[in-house]
């Protein structure tokens, strides 16, 4: 049963058409691969997902566990169980990481006490205990704030998460402790779509499904071998 | 108990006596109130600021005695024992404070310091009662900060001033806990004028807070206090104000400390409240070493015109000042932050920080921004910093993604906002401003 499915999606930014009819459909508990060059609508459609307000939808659906959520405030979306990585995630000033989770926990149910151990464990698990009381995002390296999405998506437990270039600009460790991160949200039940536009993670976390997206649509979608023969040959491999 | 006692509205020589005559105060007291009242009809309103055409200086009411002064909570009236209990004051008395001190209208009602306090041989005293035990303290300081010659404001207040408090606190001793007095304008047409004197002798510390409010009534009211510090060697003071006045009030204020060698004066000033305000806390550092950190946070909502500042006066070598401002604006409030910071050719090495920040939370909200850097030698450093924004909406996506609310999203971002003033502001008066702040988000997203 898919738990995230997406028809016939079109999303405009500043009136501005990017993505054109996208479909795709992810499978409860399996980790997916969303793959496509710079400039091919995959952040789009993350956020578009994710519900910001300046990512129009035109046409399509999207629905989250047969729910239609096209429409729904980001909020909303976030507490039925869909979670974005942000690849650039804002720094927020004043605003305490610990306390934007207590937070955010706590709207979704999960009991301060809990809140407090949890916390600590997730900190040590994406390595990040410098960061633990500082400000949001705020002077964290790039790869800091990568880990630092992958600790409040281990925190909400989300039910779909959606992780945009969640590897990108990282060393070599920090991939291994995000790739780790990854591997056990989905054995902890949370379906995973990683968007990248380098196989490098997925060797890490082998991915059951792969979707290409070229120029807002999806040109293909495969096995774990598509994102194989795309390492070895580029995107050119796969146009239609 | 003795009748209400309630004069003529109107500010007259004969006026000026009896206020002085009531409170049965010593001749040079008397003088400086007269002396003060020349000046007063010689100087012009303030040239700069708010508009003040509505203040009638003519129709309000000096002076008035509404409440008798009490030794304790229970003996006072009870619209006001309601007031106070409903402000936490009983409460923060026996909890957190070295002393209390609480005035309606123009007369402190009830004050009280800890025994340990009081033998340590700090004087907490309503200010009448401070000019006639001690005489020879008050005369050295009054109005010596702040002269009446300074402005309209300052010579009306050394005219009319009646009621606040008088605190010295001896060599080397450090009160440890604050002291806090409350202020309650209780009765229309009457305004307050309060005066507020701190001495802290060399190598001593005390932190003084006060908060204000008065219901609201239709018609203009005027506060016009005045506090002086005197900060002596290697002293430290600490002088935190959360004002939330009603919105009919004139807050026009005088308030100034002497920074003497190594001394170190903060203010903290929390602007909620009024229909105008015009505040600017100045620190002048006279000895080598002084210095300042003056703290200001202002929350401005429809209607509301709120002025403030900050000003250092380096005066001596090697001081110091620290200048920082934030402001949250809301409907069509306008809020004006005013920095200065002089050096004189003599404070070499000094340096000054200046940092006003400015958050929008609506179309209408208006700002300005008026730093001076005045230095008159070459050997100093000085910065200036502002921004004016509003809630970034992508912040604000951001924040709402993982399942807050816009609400709390909005309330997050503005409380991290104001964080570096918040922090600085008691845990009681801190939780109360977030309280404000959350209520007033609606349309706030640019």
């Amino acid at each position: 049963m898919p738990i995230l499915k997406i028809k016939d999606l079109h999303v405009s930014v500043e009136g501005q058409p990017i993505l054109k009819g996208v479909s795709l459909a992810l499978e409860e508990g399996e980790i997916h691969a969303l793959m496509g060059p710079n400039g091919s609508g995959k952040s789009t459609l993350a956020f578009a997902l994710a519900g910001h307000p300046d990512y129009r939808v035109e046409r399509g659906r999207v629905l989250l566990s047969g729910e239609d959520i096209t429409h729904l405030p980001p909020d909303q979306r976030a507490k039925m169980g869909l979670f974005l990585a942000f690849q650039y995630p804002p720094e927020v000033e004043g605003v305490r990481l610990r306390e934007f989770m207590r937070l955010a926990c706590g709207d979704q149910g999960h009991g301060f006490c809990e809140f407090q151990e949890a916390y600590p464990k997730a900190v040590r698990r994406l390595s990040l205990e410098e960061l633990a009381d500082r400000e949001l995002n705020v002077g964290f390296s790039g790869g800091e704030k990568k880990r630092a999405e992958l600790l409040q998506a281990w925190l909400l437990r989300p039910r779909v998460a959606l992780l945009d270039e969640s590897d990108s600009g990282v060393d070599v460790d920090a991939v291994k402790v995000i790739a780790r991160a990854i591997r056990e949200l989905a054995e902890a039940g949370t379906t995973v779509l990683i968007i990248t536009h380098y196989p490098r993670i997925l060797e890490h976390v082998p991915p059951a499904r792969v979707f290409v997206l070229q120029e807002g649509r999806i040109v293909q979608a495969g096995g774990p071998e598509l994102a194989r023969t795309i390492e070895a040959e580029g995107f050119k491999a796969v146009q239609r | 108990m003795k009748e209400k006692t309630a004069l003529q509205r109107g500010l007259t020589k004969g006026i000026v006596e009896e206020i002085s005559r009531e409170k049965g105060e010593p001749e040079w007291m008397l003088r400086l109130r007269l002396r003060a009242l020349e000046i007063f009809h010689r100087l012009p309103m303030p040239r700069f600021g708010p508009d003040l055409s509505e203040v009638d200086l003519s129709d309000i009411t000096y002076y008035l005695r509404s409440v008798e002064p009490v030794a304790s909570w229970e003996e006072l009236p009870e619209e006001i024992k309601k007031t106070f209990d409903a402000l936490g004051l009983p409460e923060a008395e026996k909890e957190a404070l070295a002393g209390l001190g609480a005035q309606v209208d123009s007369e402190v009602v009830y004050r009280s310091i800890l025994e340990e306090v009081g033998a340590q041989g700090v004087i907490f005293l309503p200010m009448e009662e401070a000019v006639r035990e001690h005489p020879d303290l008050v005369r050295q300081h009054f109005m010596k900060v702040i002269p009446p010659e300074d402005n309209l404001f300052a010579a009306l207040h050394g005219a009319v001033w009646s009621g606040g408090t008088f605190v010295w606190v001896p060599e080397g001793v450090e009160v440890e806990i604050p002291l806090q007095a409350y202020f309650r304008m209780q009765t229309q047409g009457v305004g307050q004028f309060e005066h507020t004197l701190i001495v802290a002798e060399p190598g001593s510390s005390v932190h003084y807070i006060e908060g204000c409010s008065a219901p609201r009534y239709t018609k203009v009211a005027l506060h016009s206090g005045m506090v002086e510090i005197v900060a002596k060697e290697g002293a430290h003071v600490r002088f935190t104000t959360i004002q939330n006045w009603s919105r009919n009030v004139y807050n026009l204020n005088n308030k100034r400390a002497i920074a003497h060698a190594e001394a170190r004066v903060d203010w903290v000033s929390g602007s909620l409240g009024s229909k105008v305000t015009m505040l600017y806390p100045t620190t002048v550092l006279v000895g080598p070493g002084a210095s300042t950190e003056n703290l200001g946070f202002t929350f401005a909502r429809d209607g509301q015109h709120l002025d403030v500042g900050a000003r250092a006066l380096h005066l001596a070598p090697n001081t110091s000042s620290r200048l920082v401002s934030r402001s949250v604006i809301q409907g069509d409030a306008k809020a004006t932050f005013r920095g200065k910071v002089y050096v004189s050719p003599e404070a070499r090495g000094a340096k000054g920080h200046v940092e006003c920040s400015t958050l929008l939370l609506s179309p209408g909200a208006k700002t300005e921004t008026i730093p001076v850097l005045d230095a008159e030698n070459d050997e100093v450093e000085l910065a200036h910093e502002a921004t004016v924004g509003r809630i970034s909406k992508d912040h604000l996506f951001y924040l709402m993604s993982r399942g807050l609310t816009e609400q709390e999203a909005m309330s997050l971002i503005v409380n991290g906002f104001v964080s570096p003033i918040l922090k600085e502001i008691p845990l009681e008066y801190a939780l109360e401003l977030k309280r404000l702040l959350e209520m007033s988000f609606e349309g706030a997203v640019g």
